[in-house]
């Protein structure tokens, strides 16, 4: 068995800028885990632009933002290893990878960073009926096959929600010579940036049919059309509704789920509303010395926050190496009003009254609201809003006054206040 | 002129060719398909029956109870997932006992071993996450589960290591009584000859039947939806969990799989199309509904996939196996639930029945035994490391959910048999039956195919005929 | 004429009212950034957009590379940049920055790479 101090794993912008951060903090032995043949992670196939406006103050694709962060671990030396699937992790932090040419390796680590992102929610997990043949896909799978093998997965495409991957994606079947036929989506919103449903969709009249939903597939080898139906408030298909759309491709952008299931074997306490681990404002999860960042924690919107999330974990981790864990009691972070979720979860009553950053989404549109921060019931922060809506993640940054006020609280509350559905 | 032509490659065609390989005889199977085990031997619940459902004196209750002795050796000397999990009926109404003392009496009647009435609280220590409703049950000791689809392969693999021969995309048009057999013609033009010809056609073996004799058969195809579950919900069944039957209708079942997923279902309807394989929200909506009367705390946040399959259910309510009035001319037809239970007694007596027609002799070097894929997620970290140290292909990961190597990948195409297409990959290795379904390694595999297969990303397909993944280059 | 569009200079799609009475004097509010009224005058008079795709490239690790006009052109020559990205292959080892086609369909703009591509 080897020993590093601190292992990160996933390649990709969390475990990158996690990477970097930790060594400007000091730390030196660092492994970079990658099951790729290269390290940038899921960016290498977003060749689209919109990439690094906050942090790089420039817009970029995918892969240069990627290649920003990539130089950023070159220069520096961090050793990383690609092609390396780690299969388990235990609860005592001893990290077991295998690749082709090491062959199986176990790795004592003080500290690691769970950096490997997300997956796509399947087909199977919104139960859509019909032919079970080729034709189906989930945007990122169609994403990989086009832009980093050259391959088009069909000609005559329909996509069901409309998430940025699936806007991104009817834009790129088009320039790629496909005719997509509408983009379907569930909810009577989308979830994707509004920028894209200009660029990605109106600037190609493609439809978008809200509270619609593919209620069959129909086709022998290759799916031959698909059955879309309109959807009741309470989200069920109104079968009367139902029209036939001939296609040869349907692509599904449904939702994305964090990767944890090395965090299971590892007895990582998750949260059932993020899928992602419950951490504090270390980044640490239940486990003391597991720490995670990125959309493995939580499903971001921006890479730019994964970064400066990832740059915090780094950090931590790296303190957490050289001071130990601080032994002191924490106080939870309530969510109520609108509020899903805040990450982090909870905060450690540790007297470091450094400013903090909470990321948090919302359950639905809301109108003219005030996002508040309350401590015992004292309103600590409020950021008023003219509209929040689920697909975009919230972020408040308070400062060392309003952490120590937090930090000295028995109840955290955020909560929506006033404004409409 | 062959000896012996085999029609369909599922389980019971598969296994009667590799019972059949023991002998000296030249063997063909014709497959309709790209693969074998691609219809009702792919897509079943995958239950080893004890045997006490059947009704008394039937041919299905006789190989039933025949078959499952077999399982153990078999499943050890051909190397398929094979398990004596047990299986439990659920009883849910004090006024429905006498059936269920019936279904044990008709149990005992069949041969069944091991068969005991339990009490709800007894079935509830059994399996504590039965429905509080369950008021008894029948337990038989004997029920298993199997993997379907690597037992056919399994056997397929047997029978061609022992020289017989597969060929796929064989759909038989006519069979004509030729001189000192039959000739066998398929709809690509090509034609065979054989001295006994051996109908094991699943859904569609009435058409072979009745191509041939003159008492014609009729079978319908019976499509059943199923759920899978993902495997972190694997601890809710370890027994196989029967509902017993109301006038409501028969229930559906509940069950661990070989590899720890739970799979629900399930429902009967008779379909026109014996093609139809696709699966409907109301029927799907229905196994979820009543899989959740045995196990409540059942999630549709665990569902991972859903399918259907046909039964190849026959008018006369039982299998029809042995030779017809046509000389040299076998059913092995209508074999619907408990076939593949069954499919170890019947692939026996099929081929020494074959074997004493022609008057076949055993052959000397016939290889007993079958080394199935190595499996890289149940292996300890030290054969892992052997493994690796062999072949750095396994060292490899390609499915991540399943924990699955591109050793394992190149091995099933390589393999005599060997996998053509994602699904053929995915019944051999379970690369992309995990629970992100193949979503992330559909490229790298479509990569290795083409790689194993000297065949362009284009012409991959997902199961065959034009099924093709991709529709063309970008540019 | 009042116009409402949405702003795609950045993520943050900010929903601006364009009046366009007078084309010389164009007014845009609900902007966040002075991007917003750029934005909103080019898409009045000249609409552009970026576009991205991939070229094929040889002797790479991966075979195709990514690839972007250096800055937005204007939207109606779209499909004959796409079209002019067909007729492309690159040579290995390819670098971020490196010209793919100069002045892509006539209107003055470089499209560059925008990934490395070692030698396989």
């Amino acid at each position: 068995m080897i020993e590093k101090n601190l292992v990160i794993i996933g390649g990709g912008p969390a475990g990158l800028a996690a990477a970097k951060s930790a060594y400007d903090c000091g730390e030196k032995d660092i492994l970079i885990l990658e099951r790729e043949h290269e390290l940038g992670g899921i960016l290498n196939q977003c060749i689209h632009n919109g990439f690094g406006l906050h942090t790089f103050k420039e817009e970029l694709t995918g892969p240069e933002y990627a290649q920003r962060y990539i130089d950023e671990v070159l220069k520096r030396n961090i050793p990383y290893k690609l092609q390396s699937t780690v299969i388990d992790i235990s609860n005592d932090k001893v990290v077991t990878y295998v690749n082709a040419m090491d062959g199986l390796v176990q790795v004592k680590a003080k500290a690691i960073i769970l950096a490997c992102g997300c997956r796509e929610r399947p087909r199977g997990a919104i139960n859509i009926a019909g032919m079970r043949g080729a034709g189906v896909f989930s945007a990122g799978t169609a994403q990989k096959l086009v832009n980093i093998e050259g391959y088009l997965p069909g000609k005559e495409v329909v996509i069901l929600g409309s998430g940025d991957i699936g806007l991104i994606m009817a834009r790129r079947m088009t320039f790629e010579g496909a005719h997509v036929k509408a983009v379907v989506e569930l909810m009577p919103y989308s979830s994707g940036l509004n920028r894209n449903i200009v660029q990605c969709l109106n600037d190609f009249n493609i439809p978008l049919m809200f509270s619609h939903t593919v209620v069959d597939i129909k086709g022998k080898d290759r799916v031959e059309g698909v059955v879309i139906a309109e959807v009741d408030e309470k989200l069920r298909p109104k079968l009367e509704t139902s029209q036939y759309i001939p296609c040869d491709t349907l692509l599904l952008s449904v939702g994305l789920l964090p990767e944890n299931e090395l965090a299971k074997n590892a007895q990582v306490q998750l949260s059932p509303v993020t899928g992602g681990a419950e951490v504090d404002d270390t980044m640490m999860t239940s486990v003391e010395g597991i720490f995670q960042c990125g959309n493995v924690l939580h499903v971001h919107d921006l890479v730019d926050f994964v970064s400066q999330e990832s740059e915090n974990a780094g950090a931590c981790a790296v303190r957490y190496i050289n001071e130990g864990a601080e032994k002191c009691s924490q106080v939870a972070i309530k969510c109520i009003k609108g509020v899903r979720y805040c990450v982090p979860h909870k905060l450690n009553c540790d007297g470091n009254y450094q400013p903090l950053n909470f990321k948090m989404r919302v359950g639905n549109v809301y109108k003219k609201v005030e996002l508040t921060v309350t401590a015992d019931g004292v309103k600590v922060f409020g950021k008023k809003r003219p509209v929040v809506a689920p697909g975009e993640m919230e972020s408040i940054t308070l400062n060392s006054d309003q952490v120590k006020q937090l930090k000295n609280a028995k109840e955290i509350v955020i909560s929506l206040e006033g404004g409409q559905q | 002129m062959k000896d012996v032509i085999i029609i369909g490659s599922g389980v019971i065609g598969s296994g009667i060719a590799r019972e059949l390989s023991r002998f000296d005889a030249d063997i063909v199977v014709l497959e309709k398909g790209n693969d074998v085990s691609v219809g009702t031997s792919k897509a079943n619940s995958g239950i080893v029956h004890a045997g006490f459902d059947a009704k008394t004196g039937s041919a299905k209750a006789k190989y039933n109870v025949m078959g499952n002795k077999m399982f153990d050796e078999l499943s050890k000397t051909l190397d398929f997932p094979f398990r004596r999990n047990g299986s439990m009926v659920l009883c849910f109404d004090e006024a429905q006992m006498d059936d269920l003392k019936a279904l044990y009496n008709k149990g005992i009647a069949n041969g069944v071993e091991k068969l005991s009435i339990l009490t709800g609280d007894e079935a509830r220590k059994l399996e504590p996450h039965i429905s509080d409703k369950v008021v008894a049950c029948l337990l038989a000791e004997t029920g298993g589960i199997v993997s379907p689809y690597e037992m056919n392969i399994a056997y397929a693999e047997n029978a061609a290591a022992n020289g017989v021969k597969f060929e796929f995309l064989k759909n038989v048009v006519s069979i004509d009584k030729i001189d000192g057999g039959f000739e066998v013609k398929c709809e690509d033009g090509t034609s065979y000859s054989g001295k006994v010809v051996v109908n094991c056609a699943g859904v569609h073996s009435d058409d072979i039947n009745n191509m041939v004799c003159p008492e014609k058969i009729n079978v319908w195809a019976r499509k059943g939806d199923y759920i899978l579950m993902d495997k972190t919900c694997g601890y809710l069944a370890d027994h196989t969990l029967f509902q017993l039957p109301t006038k409501m209708g028969k229930g559906v079942l509940v069950t661990p799989t070989t590899h720890g997923n739970i799979l629900i279902g399930p429902t009967a309807v008779d379909t026109e199309d014996k093609e139809d394989v696709n699966t409907s929200i109301e029927e799907l909506n229905n196994v979820f509904d009543k899989a959740s009367l045995t196990v409540p705390e059942l999630s549709r946040r665990t569902i991972i996939t859903q399918f259907a399959g046909l039964r190849a259910h026959a008018e006369c309510d039982d299998f029809i196996i042995g030779e017809s009035s046509v000389e040299g001319f076998f059913n092995v037809a209508g074999i619907e639930s408990p076939g593949l239970s069954a499919c170890p007694a019947i692939a026996v007596d099929v081929a020494g029945k074959v074997a004493t027609k022609l008057n076949l002799k055993n052959k000397s070097n016939f290889i007993e035994k079958r080394q199935g894929i190595p499996h890289f997620a149940t292996m300890s970290n030290t054969e892992r490391q052997k493994l690796i140290d062999a072949n750095p292909l396994f060292g490899k990961i390609v499915c991540r959910c399943e924990v699955v190597t591109e050793g394992e990948i190149v091995s099933a195409i390589r393999r005599p048999v060997g996998a053509k297409d994602l699904d053929g990959v995915k019944r051999r290795t379970r690369a992309g039956m995990g629970r992100c379904q193949a979503g992330f390694c559909t490229a790298r595999v479509m990569q290795i195919l083409a790689r194993e297969l000297n065949e362009d990303m284009q012409d991959i397909t997902k199961c065959g005929g034009h099924s093709n993944i991709v529709e063309g280059r970008t540019k | 004429m009042i116009k409402e569009m949405i702003c795609i200079s950045c993520p943050m799609g900010c929903h601006l009212t364009v009046d366009a009475t007078d084309i010389n004097d164009i007014k845009v509010t609900g902007n966040t950034c002075p991007r917003g009224v750029i934005y909103a005058k080019n898409e009045i008079i000249a609409p552009k957009r970026m576009v991205t795709g991939s070229v094929r490239v040889m002797g790479g690790t991966i075979p195709m590379v990514s690839v972007k006009t250096r800055e937005a052109i204007p939207k109606q020559l779209i499909f004959d940049c796409l079209e002019q990205f067909k007729g492309v292959q690159l040579q290995a080892p390819v670098h971020i920055g490196d010209v793919v086609i100069p002045n892509v369909a006539g209107c003055g703009v470089d499209v560059i790479a925008t990934k490395e591509i070692e030698k396989a």
